[in-house]
């Protein structure tokens, strides 16, 4: 897909998280926001994605001979769902019933109502990168050359899991695996400078043995050019980290350069502000 | 039935055996340790299968997320070390990596309850079974001796979804068949008797029958089930015994709290309330000491079943 054809996803996706977030006034819409041009970029250019005949995608547990992305914070759930519907694994439609009594489409996301994408339950934070971890190495142990990918937030490197799996992904040669932080410097609590230092996470995840790369997380032409240069340094024995500095709520002006958009959701005002921003070019649900 | 045994081994040595096993016999079986593999038996396992198994280190939340992984990507993970570290230090990853997503994950652990004997209360947890029967679907499994760890090892590698497997550090008795084919969830009828009915799970299976030997020369006839699986509870088999003995004993190396008991306890209630007494620790932590000694001390063996079932009965 052409940049220009990524963008307009992108558009289209924020336009479904403000709208899922807004109806059922809940949900996580700034993060969701900052990393959408990283999703559009993995979902609609980069991952190699197991489909039908007629070239549509169809969903595996296991993820045999495809790639696989896990989303470890979990809390952005409203931008996951909406590049799984927009990507052909549900109906678009399913959007509506996000956080609603009855609904697949669960705060956080689960494998536990069979949504079609969805592999592990996460938003307890601090675990994708291990879930993510060992898949790659059940792909080695099968011989299936495809990539896992894993997305998590920089508040999350507060957990300890986080840095147990660190330390084991270089140790076991994981190279089929990259990475992602969104250093959106934010968490629940305030800036995370303040809330708990990462200091310099280039430089820890250099000492742990990855290759670590820097992007704009929100200029997708750097994702494209990024992602396909982290995938030319697979398969050298190091498992790579992409740093990934994005803006919460990314594309809407006044959610922007603010951590009070993290969990809140836009009134009636606020979202037809917010949708003026935004292009609706795959059509609304 | 008079029972008997030539050897006393630990059941953690079944574990290994039924690991040498399934190195052999089933390739879709993979192995993780958090720097335990001689207290977990893993050598014959190691040396047969040395590419499906993985060195965690001693970071067991790490190792149960690595298992959900390898799970997702099609293999039968057995993710081992000590009781303790294996539940409690890990609940939340077995929560949401492995039973909310429903993940086909082994959590075997060694070393669990008092038997763990002089490392002291840090390493002996006795509120795991608790732990793990409270999470939806996962199926808890406390095997007696050495053959049926062994083959309740073999049989979990055969059963998709997941579970827990607990066992222990001491030698004791190996009084069952050697090769016996192993059925989650189905209870064991040792003894036939009609005075008191004796549910035991673990090590205390082998307490539960030298109890039963000096009921009966006190001339009261004990009716012994070995649960080797907490949960799914057999409570046909439980409520088969219970309507000829009319009183009933649990013993187990567990806290009361959230143990087999517990779980009997909530079945008779709701169905046929029957007076039950409890074999287990009191809501008390452990100590330092020689197994034995230590389940003198907590009054987890033969000579406080027998007093618990003389008690049941006179409830009756």
């Amino acid at each position: 897909m052409q940049t220009q054809e990524l963008k307009n996803v992108a558009s289209q996706v924020r336009r479904d998280i403000l709208r899922q977030v807004h109806a059922c006034q809940s949900g996580h819409p700034g993060g969701s926001l900052g990393c959408t041009d990283l999703l559009v970029g993995l979902y609609f250019n980069s991952m190699k994605l197991a489909q039908d005949a007629n070239g549509n995608v169809v969903f595996n547990m296991s993820g045999a001979n495809e790639d696989i992305f896990y989303l470890s914070n979990g809390h952005i759930s409203p931008l996951l769902y909406s590049i799984l519907a927009r990507r052909g694994y549900f109906p678009v439609k399913e959007l509506a019933t996000f956080r609603q009594l009855n609904s697949r489409l669960q705060g956080h996301p689960t494998p536990h109502e069979h949504l079609e994408g969805i592999r592990i339950a996460s938003g307890s934070l601090g675990q994708g990168l291990s879930v993510a971890i060992g898949t790659a190495q059940a792909k080695k142990l099968s011989k299936d050359s495809s990539t896992v990918y894993c997305l998590m937030g920089d508040g999350e490197q507060n957990e300890g899991q986080v840095w147990e799996a660190a330390m084991y992904a270089p140790h076991h040669q994981v190279d089929n695996l990259i990475a992602f932080i969104d250093e959106n410097g934010q968490q629940i609590d305030g800036p995370t400078e303040k809330v708990m230092s990462n200091r310099d996470l280039e430089a820890k995840y250099k000492a742990f043995g990855w290759t670590v790369l820097r992007m704009d997380g929100n200029n997708m032409e750097e994702v494209v050019a990024t992602l396909a240069h982290a995938k030319s340094l697979l398969g050298q024995g190091s498992p790579i980290m992409i740093l990934m500095k994005t803006e919460m709520g990314a594309g809407v002006d006044f959610m922007m350069g603010s951590h009070k958009w993290h969990g809140v959701a836009p009134n009636d005002q606020q979202l037809a502000d917010a949708l003026a921003q935004l292009n609706e070019t795959l059509g609304d649900y | 039935m008079k029972f008997t045994y030539e050897t006393k081994k630990d059941t953690r040595s079944g574990f290994g055996a039924g690991m040498e096993y399934l190195s052999q016999n089933n390739p879709k079986v993979v192995a993780l340790c958090a720097d335990l593999i001689g207290s977990l038996k893993l050598e014959a396992f190691i040396k047969n299968s040395p590419e499906r198994f993985f060195q965690t280190g001693i970071a067991e939340a790490n190792m149960i997320g690595i298992s959900a992984g390898l799970a997702i990507g099609g293999y039968i993970p057995f993710a081992t070390t000590f009781a303790n570290f294996g539940t409690g230090r890990v609940y939340d990853q077995i929560r949401q990596s492995v039973a909310y997503s429903g993940k086909n994950v082994k959590i075997c652990c060694s070393h669990a309850g008092l038997t763990l004997g002089e490392d002291g209360a840090t390493h002996q947890i006795l509120e795991d079974i608790g732990l793990m029967k409270m999470l939806p679907g996962m199926v808890v499994i406390n095997p007696c001796d050495y053959n049926q760890t062994k083959a309740a090892t073999i049989a979990i590698a055969e059963y998709e979804g997941p579970v827990y497997l607990r066992f222990g550090r001491p030698v004791v008795p190996v009084f069952t068949p050697e090769n016996q084919k192993f059925e989650i969830g189905k209870a064991i009828h040792l003894i036939e008797g009609t005075d008191v009915t004796i549910l035991a799970t673990g090590h205390l299976v082998w307490e539960a029958i030298q109890a039963a030997e000096i009921l009966e020369e006190k001339g009261i006839k004990a009716d012994v089930l070995n649960i080797h699986t907490i949960k799914p509870l057999d409570t046909a088999a439980i409520l088969a015994s219970i309507s000829k003995t009319g009183c009933v004993v649990t013993a187990e190396e567990h806290q009361i709290n959230g143990g087999l008991g517990d779980s009997v306890a909530q079945f008779l209630s709701q169905n046929r309330p029957t007076p039950q007494e409890f074999v287990g620790v009191n809501d008390s932590f452990g100590e330092s000491g020689k197994p034995a000694d230590l389940m003198k001390k907590y009054g987890l063996n033969a000579a406080a079943i027998v007093e618990k079932s003389i008690k049941a009965i006179s409830r009756k």
